[in-house]
């Protein structure tokens, strides 16, 4: 049913649809919309559910580790300082191979502190297993939440999955968005079955020491996690679109690309600022496109190659950075370009609206203009002069 | 789909730990269970670190030395000084 | 002969000889019986018990961090709430005393006051003897540790013990007690009494550590009984925050006993200055449990 509704509320509806039965959360700016929803409709008998205040995001991480560790769907949700508290968790979850979903509400991280939108916080996660699902719009939220549980829980996979979605533009806004109903969403997301769970009558250890001799076996089995999600991602999108009748997920989307003389890499909600700049730029005759990357983790590197290596200028345009080197991707994306000896490819990297500072369709203009210049890893754009 | 290794690294089957035969770690004694006092009273089963003794009626309990490390603890609980820390 | 065996923790697993807390964690597991989800926070007792691909354990058992077991047991008890399973299931989460006192102290205060029906256990062998007897929260009173070693300035550790059951019971949690390996039996009654509460419950045991306390392996069981004996470990249960039940002393021991088999103190035993300081802490829990009342 298309309803005009605020970002964080599709959140909670979507979470609903797929039938959690614990929730639990710590509040954070912006992520607090997302799980009041939640909470009310656990109040409300709408959705069964634990619903579970805890006292810090380390103890939200944890708590659902333990339930999704008893075979039972779980969601969690948090954003910016919180993410970090969660990290070490985080960590665990996808060591341990559970299929936990969370919604990360894109903010900056402190200091200074700054309560407003970035993706450095989720960026910090990327070596940590999780598979980061990054949201353009909010009817992608709905259906990448969807889509979420059933990569996770994918036997092929077994990796938890965030879904990023850009905190208050996103989260507080609000748009048309379509939410599924239940009997789609029941053809489409078959009922939770962990294998390896905590079970009386079956009972196992989890989460085992081991020594050098089991360690890296161990990690490699989560390398091959993540090569088999970049074959099941594609097909859960698929999949998906069968059901619901619209495309949505994948590994990436390329917006007027084909015939593209430059093309910005981008991920979050700066693509639909971008994706106006390379219609007007098109209606100047300038041949511009943009990729919008939705699997950031695992980072689909081969496929973006093939569909940017005949690209003569690349940007890559990115709200976060691996501080002392460039922005996360552009180091991400510059390596999967390594596998091309004789690279004729321009790839510049510009980090941009930092802290919640607007990013303007000129601004992405201006990025245009600067790729025909000098190769650069890492331009600011949009700071202030003097 | 690749499956070189399986998921289940980390998760182990209950009780497992009994591949593992720690009576190599004893040195220099060994508890001896003198079977002539003995009234049951079971307390050398609940101290001992490893849950390696064993028993029901008066007199029947010993250890397991494939396990026993030799810390002599049920020597030391035993009412009835009926378990004694020999030589190896 | 393995047969014969009948525990839910299994041995092979690879604890020092003679180690307290291997002592106490089978207790607990055997007296909940199979029936029981554990969730351990790091430490000794995982890392020993839980060697991949060997498990000391028989019943379903999870370790995460070192401190998250109270988060992760909460977990575990919402979702067998859920699943509509909860009164057939007991609910452990566990740690030792830095995990417990410390680090997991903050999930542990949360774990409390949602009233979870879950049974913390602390295996207090009084310091992180995991990664080399470093002082902890619960390192008594002038106890010499590698980060409190005693010196030319220094009796070793300057700080008495946290008072752990203390906070517990400020909590409003409806069963607290300590306990100790050197009681096995009170030990299981402890364990048995607060499964068979509902809501959350705490128990304290303490468990002597040979290499970290450096005593003989052998000392185990006498040790953890000197120190109830001493009055510088009382057995107390608090039910519904109140004092229900001391272990009475009938006659008390001086400290010294306590404290001479025992490397960590080994630097006061010449200075009775100290030792006097330690016999005031057992003084003060004798009066203040009323230690030597014998019940009427």
């Amino acid at each position: 049913m298309r309803q005009f509704i605020e970002g964080s509320k599709a959140v909670a509806l979507a979470v609903k649809l797929c039938k959690p039965g614990v929730i639990s959360a710590y509040p954070i700016t912006p992520q607090t919309h997302i799980v009041e929803e939640l909470a009310q409709l656990v109040a409300d008998a709408e959705l069964k559910a634990e619903f579970v205040n805890v006292e810090s995001e380390h103890s939200a991480a944890s708590l659902v580790l333990g339930s999704t560790a008893c075979g039972v769907r779980s969601f969690t949700a948090t954003s910016s300082q919180g993410f970090l508290l969660m990290l070490e968790v985080l960590f665990n979850i996808a060591g341990m191979r559970l299929p936990l979903v969370m919604t990360c509400a894109n903010r900056s991280v402190s200091a200074p502190l700054n309560i407003w939108n970035d993706q450095q916080d989720s960026m910090t996660a990327r070596d940590s297993g999780w598979i980061q699902l990054f949201a353009e719009n909010n009817q992608e939220v709905v259906d990448l939440h969807l889509q979420a549980y059933k990569i996770a829980e994918d036997k092929d996979v077994l990796l938890p999955v965030m879904v990023c979605m850009d905190g208050f533009i996103l989260t507080h806004g609000a748009e048309v968005v379509d939410i599924p109903e239940q009997t789609l969403v029941d053809k489409f997301l078959p009922p939770f079955n962990l294998i390896n769970k905590l079970d009386i009558n079956n009972p196992k250890t989890l989460g085992a020491f081991a020594d050098p001799d089991y360690y890296m076996e161990a990690r490699f089995a989560m390398q091959v996690a993540n090569d088999n999600a970049l074959k099941v991602i594609p097909r859960v999108a698929g999949e998906f679109s069968k059901v619901f009748g619209r495309d949505s997920g994948g590994l990436f989307e390329g917006y007027r690309i084909e015939d593209a003389e430059q093309v910005i890499v981008s991920l979050g909600s700066l693509v639909g600022t971008i994706k106006e700049a390379v219609d007007e730029l098109r209606r100047e005759g300038k041949k511009a496109g943009v990729l919008k990357l939705i699997t950031y983790r695992p980072f689909p590197a081969s496929a973006i190659y093939q569909a940017l290596k005949n690209v003569p200028e690349i940007a890559v345009v990115e709200k976060a950075v691996s501080l002392g080197l460039s922005g996360p991707l552009y180091a991400d994306l510059k390596s999967s370009f390594s596998c091309s000896a004789k690279r004729t490819n321009k790839i510049s990297g510009f980090v941009i609206g930092l802290g919640g500072r607007d990013v303007t369709k000129d601004s992405i203009k201006e990025i245009f203009d600067l790729l025909s210049k000098e190769e650069k890893a890492c331009r600011f754009i949009g700071l202030k002069q003097g | 789909m690749a499956k070189p290794v399986e998921h289940s690294i980390g998760i182990a089957k209950p009780g497992s730990s009994l591949a593992n035969k720690t009576g190599t770690w004893r040195t220099e004694v060994k508890p001896k269970f003198l079977q002539k006092n003995c009234i049951a009273c079971k307390m050398c089963i609940l101290i001992c670190p490893e849950g390696c003794v064993s028993g029901e009626a008066k007199n029947t309990y010993n250890c397991d030395f494939a396990y026993c490390k030799g810390c002599g603890n049920c020597a030391a609980i035993c009412p009835k000084k009926d378990i004694e820390m020999v030589k190896e | 002969m393995a047969d014969a065996i009948k525990t839910l923790f299994k041995p092979g697993h690879t604890a020092c000889a003679g180690c307290g807390q291997a002592i106490a964690a089978r207790l607990v597991v055997d007296t909940a019986g199979p029936n029981t989800i554990i969730a351990n926070n790091t430490g000794c007792l995982e890392v020993f018990s839980s060697k991949y691909p060997e498990t000391s354990w028989g019943v379903p058992w999870i370790h995460s961090l070192f401190e998250n077991a109270a988060a992760v047991a909460s977990g575990i008890e919402s979702a067998l709430k859920y699943l509509g399973i909860k009164d057939k299931v007991n609910v452990i989460a566990q740690a030792g005393d830095g995990g417990t006192a410390d680090i997991g102290l903050q999930a542990l205060s949360g774990m409390w006051e949602r009233g979870h029906d879950i049974l913390y256990v602390c295996y207090d062998n009084e310091a992180y003897m995991n990664t080399g007897c470093q002082r902890s929260g619960l390192t008594p009173f002038e106890a010499n540790t590698s980060t409190s070693p005693s010196g030319k300035q220094s009796l070793g550790n300057l700080r008495p013990k946290k008072p752990m059951p203390e906070i517990a019971v400020a909590h409003g949690i409806p069963y607290v007690a300590t306990a100790s390996v050197g009681y096995p039996q009170d030990v299981q009654r402890k364990v048995k009494k607060a499964l068979s509460i509902k809501g959350t419950k705490y128990i304290q045991i303490h468990v002597p550590c040979p290499l970290g306390w450096r005593h003989l392996p052998g000392l185990t069981f006498d040790i953890a009984k000197l120190a109830v004996e001493t009055g510088l470990y009382p057995l107390i249960e608090y039910e519904e925050g109140k004092l229900t039940q001391v272990r009475n002393l009938l006659k008390v021991k001086p400290v010294e006993e306590y404290l001479n088999p025992q490397g960590r103190f080994k630097h006061i035993l010449n200075s009775p200055e100290a030792v006097k300081l330690i016999q005031q802490i057992a003084d003060r829990n004798i009066e203040k449990y009323s230690l030597m009342e014998t019940k009427a």
